[in-house]
């Protein structure tokens, strides 16, 4: 610990910044700790010793914690990031090789051990970097967790877009470069030359003058033993030949064939198979259950009964699941049952009527510049569900005092730390052990993923190793949501067609603030936070807030350029700054989706420009009403600028996705409540865009500008919604305000 | 009450209670983990199989059901000498898996409509290929089958 002073806030002077004070505190914290400790020196040598003892072998070299050098050339590299597909493992990979001049066929990635050791110190700097970007994913760290930060920044989460822009530029290009030097250094002294005349290439040190060369195999040993250089240059972008190339990914092969083990494939002898059904109205706790009709099932071995849930224990899936089916177990409400869709959207209407703000930004007199009659419109969006394809399992074994956990989360070492703290057994005891995701988009985030605490409960209390599988209705009935939320736009305008002032007034459980990039310059404009909580576990949904406030944003500009009877590209151009990005991106887009080209009878074109986790992404999507009712896509066109891209066809590979998932909520998703209760059962009421649906032309651009990265995991998704919302306002002339589409095309 | 059937291949009894879904037989008493559970009522297709060259979603077929039939499963499209379907090479030039989760029962499901129809029209992909991707590697799945039987890779909309 040091005592350099706690930042206050976000380095932006001009916004109030109110209600956000628990996130500038968290901040706060990880900055106290951080302070001095950043760089490839990796905090403390007793880390780097404990994480040197952990991953080498006989003939095998470390080098900064993050990379290992075998004798026989093998380059290791640990991702202290969960690649749950969006390519970070390889991106990473690219980054520390092209820096390290690593032949690359050389090369692997695996994931970082769980432990304080590998704790992710890169991540955390990133943050304070970048403070208003996003931070929010701090809240999907458990409380005790937060104390552990506090005390050592054990970092190991995957979110906010943050693993190639944060962990890559601030650690693994120098960890490669840094130990280039060392490898250097260590040949000039054999070979006995300057080092100077040595140059790097495939995994060697050459020196060309004298036609010798070594390979980093048989440097490692002595290299390893130098201190590392903590801030070495850094290459021109110029003389990259790994970064910036469309790298094949390294986890594609073990995905077509079969062979990739995710947490669900996880098995060891003797291990039962449990299922569990949780208490269907959140908060509710389990109150009577006859357990004996389970049991007469062939195959079930045990029924649990834990504090709110019930557990089937057995020897596989389908004798646990037919188990469950059985019981009729008893839950109470939890005092939760008057909490519906509709009751949670009118407590927003009330707090945003009663004007009492628990957060407010923005700049300029706004209620003068609204006047006696501001255009205005209520926004309304649904609670999100993660709905990735693998449902939760987790696999756990208590044996001589010892906890071992498979499976795959987002942050590997606060895992481990909920095992510690539900098994209460000291952390040298507690191993948990990462393996490939299938799916996550946030919901992944250990402090709302009961299931760690449920297979350890289950696990400290059989004498087998047990694998705990929710059931896809267990998975749709007991999600961490992006949450219900509403919002009340109001805006003026001048006679001139400009905004004189705009007023976002939203309702949801956390303020949208560290989300939200307004890009507009307008002369007067307030975003208010209005606080509701429900009874439902709300968490990080791809790209997080920016999501709802992009539509809300950009679907609320459409309809001001529709009043201003002006075109809604110039619309928003007119309030932007000359030779900004924004304004760039958007000219792009605009060309390149032939903005003012004729269309077919009946179809629309919408835009939308939304700036998320440092990335403007401008979209424009043509789209029609289909017979049935129902949105009909024909063409996205997408501009991204990140600043610049590793990976670029894994990049592209984000955005498509990113836009198809924010297309499926906008048109089919929608999680609603009744009596505190969950009303969607599975895939077959939760309803995902597939590809028949999907729009048929995918048109993405990068713009690379140069700025300082941005994210591409997230920053995809937020348009779609507006950039199809609009389209269908200028194909039909009906405005889209509540989503999902759907609800309103059946009526 | 033993099932004879056979699995890539390869003749096999089955154990299990009739009523098994096939995916659980499939996963945990053959150990064959690339055949997925998604959803448990064949609304997403990660448990796509094939039982007698048709593509069927394993989580919702009772074992008793494929007794005396022959079941492929994304393990057993490669050849004998370990050389991988034309269908995977295509996803991996396509680099189209994201999380992977679903993508076994999408190889499947994609092979067995370029089995039945040769080259599959754009109507066609999307009529056949109903397993859902929540990475939305769509575009990819497209032009991976459209290269895989020699088509143009990207889709123009109203191309015939």
């Amino acid at each position: 610990m040091t005592d350099t002073p706690t930042p206050d806030s976000a380095p932006e002077a001009p916004f109030k910044r109110k209600g956000v004070k628990r996130r500038a505190f968290l901040i706060g914290g990880v900055a106290i700790v951080g302070a001095g400790l950043f760089g490839i020196s990796i905090a403390d040598r007793n880390a780097a010793k404990d994480a040197k003892a952990r991953i080498t072998g006989e003939g095998e070299h470390s080098f900064a914690t993050w990379l290992k050098i075998s004798e026989d050339d093998a380059i290791t590299i640990y991702s202290p990031h969960t690649d749950i597909g969006q390519g970070s493992n390889t991106g990473l990979a690219q980054m520390l090789a092209e820096e390290l001049d690593a032949a690359w066929d050389q090369v692997r990635v695996v994931s970082a051990p769980a432990e304080p050791s590998f704790a992710n110190v890169g991540l955390g700097r990133g943050f304070i970097a970048d403070m208003s970007g996003q931070p929010a994913i701090i809240n999907g760290i458990p409380q005790s967790f937060l104390s552990f930060i506090a005390r050592q920044m054990n970092l190991q989460i995957t979110g906010g877009s943050t693993a190639l822009r944060f962990t890559g530029q601030v650690t693994f290009q120098k960890v490669g470069a840094a130990t280039r030097l060392a490898l250097i250094e260590t040949a000039a002294k054999r070979l006995n030359v300057p080092v100077g005349e040595l140059t790097t290439q495939d995994s060697r040190v050459i020196h060309a003058k004298s036609s010798q060369s070594l390979r980093y195999g048989e440097l490692a040993a002595q290299a390893a033993t130098l201190s590392l250089d903590n801030e070495p240059k850094l290459k021109d972008p110029a003389q990259y030949r790994l970064m910036r190339q469309s790298i094949q990914r390294l986890d594609i092969p073990g995905k077509v064939d079969g062979t990739a083990q995710y947490g669900m494939d996880f098995a060891i002898p003797d291990m039962r198979v449990a299922t569990i059904q949780a208490a269907p109205v959140r908060g509710g706790k389990l109150t009577s259950v006859d357990t004996a009709i389970a049991l007469a099932i062939k195959g079930v071995e045990k029924v649990i009964k834990l504090d709110d849930a019930v557990a089937v224990v057995a020897k596989g899936y389908w004798p646990a699941i037919s188990g469950l089916r059985a019981l009729a177990p008893s839950f109470s409400d939890g005092g939760h049952a008057g909490i519906s869709t509709a009751s949670i959207f009118k407590a927003h209407d009330a707090l945003i009527a009663k004007g009492e703000a628990d957060g407010e930004a923005g700049e300029g007199d706004v209620q003068a510049g609204l006047g006696n009659k501001p255009i205005e419109a209520k926004y309304q969006v649904p609670f999100l569900h993660h709905a990735m394809m693998e449902p939760f399992a987790l696999t756990a074994q208590y044996k001589d005092g010892k906890l071992d956990i498979w499976g795959g989360m987002q942050d590997p070492l606060a895992t481990k730390m909920m095992a510690v703290e539900v098994s209460g057994l000291d952390a040298d005891n507690v191993t948990f052990h990462p393996m490939i995701i299938g799916g996550s988009f946030g919901r992944r985030l250990p402090m709302y993923m009961e299931i760690v605490s449920q297979v350890t409960q289950l696990a400290m209390q059989l004498p087998y190793p047990v694998k705990l599988i929710w059931s896809r209705e267990e998975e749709v009935a007991q999600g961490a949501y992006r949450p219900q939320s509403s919002a009340l736009l109001s805006a003026a305008l001048t006679d001139k067609k400009r905004i004189a002032a705009y007023r976002n007034d939203y309702a949801q459980p956390e303020s949208a603030e560290d989300e939200t990039v307004f890009p507009y310059t307008l002369p007067a404009v307030s975003r208010r936070h209005f606080a509701h909580v429900s009874n439902q576990n709300t968490g990080a949904w791809r790209s997080v807030n920016s999501t709802q406030q992009g539509f809300y944003n950009e679907s609320f500009m459409d309809e001001l350029a529709h009043a201003a009877g002006e075109d809604p590209v110039i619309f928003r151009r007119n309030h932007l700054k000359a030779d900004s990005r924004h304004l760039r991106v958007l000219d792009e887009v605009a060309a390149r989706s032939g903005w003012n080209t004729p269309l077919p009878a009946g179809r629309g074109r919408g835009v939308a420009l939304v700036e998320s986790f440092k990335t403007i992404v401008a979209m424009v999507v043509e789209a029609s009403v289909g017979e049935d009712g129902m949105p009909k896509l024909h063409k996205v066109t997408t501009v991204v600028d990140a600043g610049s891209i590793v990976n670029p066809d894994a990049a592209m590979a984000q955005i498509e996705g990113g836009t198809i998932m924010g297309l499926s909520s906008a048109i089919g998703e929608a999680i609603t409540l009744e009596k505190g209760k969950v009303q969607q059962s599975n895939l077959s009421d939760y309803l995902l865009l597939n590809m028949a649906q999907s729009p048929l032309v995918q048109d993405i651009h990068f713009l690379n500008s140069g700025a300082p990265m941005g994210g591409i995991g997230e920053p995809g998704v937020p348009p779609a919604a507006p950039a199809l919302a609009n389209a269908l306002f200028a194909a039909t002339g009906k405005r889209i305000r509540n989503l999902p589409i759907m609800t309103q095309a059946k009526g | 009450m033993a099932i004879q059937t056979s699995i890539n291949g390869k003749a096999v009894t089955l154990s299990a209670e009739p009523d098994t879904p096939l995916l659980w037989v499939i996963r945990e008493e053959l150990g064959l983990t690339g055949t997925k559970f998604g959803c448990g009522v064949a609304a997403c297709g990660a448990c796509t199989v094939h039982v007698d060259g048709e593509p069927a979603r394993s989580c919702s077929v009772p074992v008793s059901d494929v007794a005396g039939k022959s079941i492929t499963t994304i393990e057993g499209l490669k050849s004998a000498d370990g050389t991988l379907h034309a269908v995977q090479k295509a996803w991996i030039a396509a680099q189209v898996p994201q999380c992977g989760y679903c993508q076994s029962g999408q190889i499947m499901a994609a092979v067995a409509l370029i089995e039945k129809t040769g080259r599959p029209s754009d109507a066609q992909i999307d009529a056949a290929m109903t397993n859902l991707c929540r990475c939305g590697t769509y575009p990819r799945i497209r032009k991976a089958i459209r290269t895989a039987t020699g088509q143009a890779a990207q889709a123009v909309e109203g191309a015939v």
